[in-house]
C-alpha cells in the first residue's frame, strides 16, 4: 500500500512543477502575458516556448515578464527587454528588419524566380519551330526518292 | 551535359548549406551584448556578504566574469581551466555565483579551490538575466572601457582558453 502511494507521488511530482499562480489586474494584462510567454523561446530547451517549458530559466523569465507587465510595461517593451539580453533568437516570430528581409521575403523572391523560369519555358514551347524551307524540300525529295526506290 | 548543370548546381549548393548548418552548434546563441556596456550590478560578496562589488568598481581594468554554481557539473569540469587562467595573474577573475545557496557555494570553493578574486551572489538569477545568461557556466571578458568583448558559452576548455579567450585578453592588455 505504501509503495502504491510512493509511486503515485512520483507520478504526480513533475506535473506540479510548471504551475505558477499569477494574478493579473486586468484581463488585458493576462492576455498580454499569455501571448508573450507563447511567443518567447526558452533558451535552455530550445524548441519550447516559455509557456511550455519547465526549465529554471523559463520560470525566471515568466516571472520577469509578469513583473514587467505588472509595472505597466507594454508587451513591446517586454520583447525589447528580452531581445536586448538574449538576441533575436528568443523570438519565435522574427522582427521585420534589414537583417531579416531575406528570411521574410526570400520565399516570395524564390516564387518570382520560379515563375519567371516557368513562363520562359512555356513561351519557348509555344513558339512554332522555324524550319529552313530549302532543307524541308530536300528532305521531302529524299523521302519521295526512298518511296520510289522500293 | 548543360541540362544537368542547373540541377547539379542547386544540389551542390543545398548540400553545402545543409552541411554548414550541421556543423553549427544550436546551443550557442550569439550574444547581442558583445561590444555593449556590461550590465551594471552591485552584489554582495560570497566571502563577506556585508561588502558589495559593483561593475563600477571594475571600471578601468580588463576583467573576467565567470558564471558558476555549485550545482553545475560542467563548472567543475572547467574549474581547473579557470584556475589556470587566474594563476596567470593577467586579469581579475570575478565569479558570479548564479542561483546557488551560499553555504553550498562556499563549500564548493573550499573543496575545489578558489580561483576568484571574489564571487558575488546572484541568488535569484536577476543579474544573470541582465547578462543574458541562459546556461551555466558562461564566461565574459570585459574591457577597461566597460564593454563586453567576448562571451564564452559552456565550460572553458584548455583549447578554448588558449585559442579564444587568451587572444582577446592579449589584445585588450596590449
Amino acid at each position: 500500500m505504501l509503495l502504491i502511494f510512493m509511486l503515485a507521488g512520483l507520478w504526480f511530482a513533475p506535473a506540479q512543477a510548471a504551475i505558477e499562480a499569477y494574478e493579473f489586474d486586468t484581463p488585458q494584462m493576462e492576455a498580454d502575458y499569455n501571448k508573450l510567454v507563447d511567443e518567447l523561446r526558452c533558451l535552455v530547451c530550445q524548441n519550447q516556448n516559455l509557456a511550455g517549458s519547465d526549465a529554471d530559466l523559463a520560470q525566471d523569465l515568466r516571472r520577469e515578464t509578469y513583473e514587467m507587465l505588472q509595472q505597466g510595461k507594454t508587451p513591446q517593451q517586454v520583447v525589447e527587454f528580452m531581445v536586448a539580453r538574449y538576441g533575436d533568437f528568443v523570438l519565435y516570430r522574427p522582427q521585420f528588419k534589414s537583417s531579416t528581409y531575406l528570411l521574410w521575403l526570400g520565399p516570395f523572391l524564390l516564387l518570382v524566380v520560379v515563375l519567371v523560369i516557368v513562363l520562359r519555358r512555356l513561351r519557348a514551347a509555344a513558339k512554332p519551330v522555324e524550319v529552313d524551307a530549302a532543307a524541308l524540300a530536300d528532305a521531302k525529295q529524299l523521302l519521295e526518292q526512298e518511296e520510289s526506290d522500293k | 551535359m548543360s541540362r544537368f548543370a542547373l540541377p547539379l548546381g542547386i544540389f551542390v549548393l543545398m548540400v553545402g548549406l545543409l552541411g554548414y548548418g550541421l556543423r553549427l552548434d544550436p546551443k550557442v546563441v550569439p550574444s547581442p551584448l558583445i561590444d555593449k556596456a556590461a550590465p551594471a550590478f552591485s552584489l554582495a560578496m560570497l566571502e563577506d556578504p556585508s561588502r558589495q562589488l559593483s561593475t563600477a568598481d571594475m571600471r578601468g581594468q580588463v576583467w573576467i566574469l565567470n558564471v558558476w554554481a555549485s550545482w553545475c557539473v560542467s563548472c567543475r569540469a572547467e574549474h581547473e581551466v579557470i584556475t589556470k587562467l587566474a594563476n596567470r595573474n593577467l586579469v581579475t577573475v570575478v565569479g558570479l555565483n548564479y542561483k546557488d545557496k551560499s553555504d553550498d557555494a562556499a563549500r564548493w570553493l573550499q573543496q575545489f579551490g578558489n580561483p576568484y578574486a571574489t564571487s558575488v551572489i546572484d541568488s535569484d538569477g536577476r543579474v544573470g538575466i541582465d547578462w543574458g545568461v541562459y546556461g551555466v557556466p558562461e564566461t565574459f571578458v570585459i574591457g577597461a572601457d566597460g564593454l563586453i568583448k567576448y562571451k564564452h558559452i559552456g565550460p572553458v576548455t584548455h583549447e578554448s582558453l588558449e585559442q579564444k579567450i587568451m587572444p582577446v585578453l592579449r589584445e585588450l592588455l596590449s
